[in-house]
């Protein structure tokens, strides 16, 4: 199965002038546009944030599969994965996955809220957690605890992720940054400080999926999925079983690399979803592509940055890039740009197979895909 | 004064957990088949392999380890007048582990050593609710 339109909101940052609903169908019409379909061909969608429903009224459309699994930033790959055996089964053809998200201006949003008699409203919010930045950070100071990681190389991950940022025009964030900067910044839950954690922003992002058999009769290469794995493991932080390390992602992974048939080796690009600047360190460490506790020293010598051997997060990441929230769609994008040479001067050399990584929530579970060009 | 934070409304399957912690009493639920602790509060056992349903509450000591934590420097919902203020997640003697606040020290990262020993204190909020919250041993 084959990606074979991809696109994002025309423009992402600060878009007041865009309900989330619109930034869906921005990013919808230019994937397909990238396909030369329209939204007549489809007969699949999935989407989060959102609910199917509102989108199939919104588009008018009346498709014959549908997927709403919303569990936060990683959903989009999980959609990726569902459409995959969508398309392999026959349910659908022409599979549209979307995401908008209004994060910073709040136009036209969805209420989240957790109630009192929730598990969250019972056991997390009366202690005064209050959003991602004082929950998703909770697990980090175990990981210091354990295996000695430090608050320059947390920052570390800042710098090396603003120097893709810098290649990328369409970057928030652009001006290059060092270690003592994030340091300095004002401290938001420590040990995060506020250049620790992700813009929030405008914007969405679309793909357009089908079969083997089609995937040559559009304008662009295909772009293949060659692995996928998914799960979700608990709900609250609290429950996070080992704080030091990501079980959730060592299994997505697994299962990416054995449906795939590749090794680490192979991987020559990553997108590791960056909300925090630890969780790629985490990520980094649960796929298995360095021991537990080399994290932070893999991105404080700077393989991960322009230059280096192994570079990750080069659209410039949540962190400097663009995060509306879910910002797993984006990572995705930046894979299929980079997979069909179209990254410019951020563009990795002779690339065929890339592999990203986002969460399902914070630590909640993950999800991992493998994607190749030949 | 009135107030102002999030307030817990128990479900049926949590209702003794707040009872107990009404009287001063930490309660969680112990598996007669696996002889475990669990929390939180569900009427069965959660464990891999058990999922026992023949479960008992029991008081247990309210003496705790730090597990992790945070510093929050910013606060919402009645938490702004705490800045900076301790969330923290810490394992009880008895095994589990619950979300938290770390009171009666001065929130530095110098003070918060990942295992220090700690102990409960009831924070009765309201009339019908107490939160379990921790302090370092014999203060
Ligand atoms: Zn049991």
């Amino acid at each position: 199965m084959a990606i074979i339109g991809a696109s994002e909101t025309s423009s992402v940052g600060h878009l007041p002038n865009y309900s989330m609903l619109q930034l869906h169908a921005e990013a919808a019409r230019l994937a397909l546009d990238d396909a030369g379909l329209t939204f007549d061909d489809v007969d699949g969608l999935a989407t989060a944030g959102a609910t199917p429903a509102q989108l199939t009224e919104y588009f008018n459309i009346m498709p014959h599969w549908i997927d709403g699994t919303s569990v936060g930033g990683g959903s989009f790959l999980m959609h990726v994965s569902h459409a995959v055996a969508a398309i392999q089964a026959g349910h659908c053809n022409v599979a549209l996955i979307t995401h908008g998200e209004s994060g910073r201006s709040r136009v036209g949003i969805n209420n989240s809220h957790s109630g009192p008699s929730t598990i969250a409203g019972q056991f997390e919010l009366p202690y005064g957690v209050w959003g991602p930045p004082s929950m998703f950070s909770i697990p980090i100071v175990r990981h210091m605890h354990e295996y000695g990681t430090t608050e320059e190389q947390l920052a570390s991950v800042a710098v090396a992720t603003r120097q893709w940022a810098n290649l990328n025009p369409r970057a928030m964030m652009r001006d290059l940054i060092s270690v003592d900067d994030v340091l300095k910044s004002r401290l938001i839950a420590w040990p995060l400080h506020l250049l620790n954690c992700c813009l929030v922003t405008d914007g969405g992002g679309a793909l357009v999926l089908v079969g083997e058999e089609i995937a040559h009769e559009f304008a662009k290469e295909p772009v293949w999925v060659l692995g996928r794995g998914e799960t979700t493991s608990h709900m609250n932080i609290s429950m996070m079983e080992d704080m030091s390390s990501w079980t959730a992602a060592k299994q997505t992974g697994n299962d990416a690399f054995a449906i795939a048939e590749v090794t680490h080796n192979d991987i020559q690009h990553a997108m590791l979803y960056d909300a925090f600047t630890h969780v790629p360190i985490y990520a980094l460490e649960g796929l298995g592509f360095v021991n537990p506790g080399e994290g932070g020293p893999y991105f404080a010598e700077g393989h991960t940055a322009p230059g280096g051997n192994f570079p990750v997060n080069t659209n410039g990441g949540g962190l400097s890039y663009t995060h509306t929230g879910m910002y797993g769609m984006f990572a995705i994008q930046e894979s299929v740009t980079q997979l069909r040479g179209e990254a410019e001067q951020r563009q990795v050399d002779d690339l065929e197979i890339s592999l990203v990584h986002a969460p399902a929530g914070m630590f909640s579970g993950t999800a991992t895909l493998i994607l190749g060009n030949k | 004064m009135t107030y102002t934070k999030p307030i817990p409304k128990a479900t049926p399957e949590t209702q003794e957990f707040w009872a107990g912690l009404r009287r001063h009493e930490l309660r969680i639920q112990y598996c007669n088949e696996c002889l475990r602790y669990y929390f939180y509060p569900r009427p069965f056992c959660p464990f891999q392999g058990c999922r026992s349903e023949n479960i008992t509450w029991k008081t247990v000591s309210g003496f705790a380890k730090l597990y992790s934590y945070v510093i929050s420097h910013r606060g919402f919902g009645g938490f702004e007048e705490d800045i900076p203020y301790v969330i923290a997640i810490v394992e009880l003697n008895e095994g589990p582990r619950m979300m938290t606040n770390i009171i009666n020290i001065d929130p530095d990262p110098q003070n918060l050593i990942p295992d220090m020993l700690l102990e409960i204190v009831f924070d009765d909020i309201t009339e019908e609710i107490t939160l379990p919250k921790f302090q370092p041993m014999n203060q």
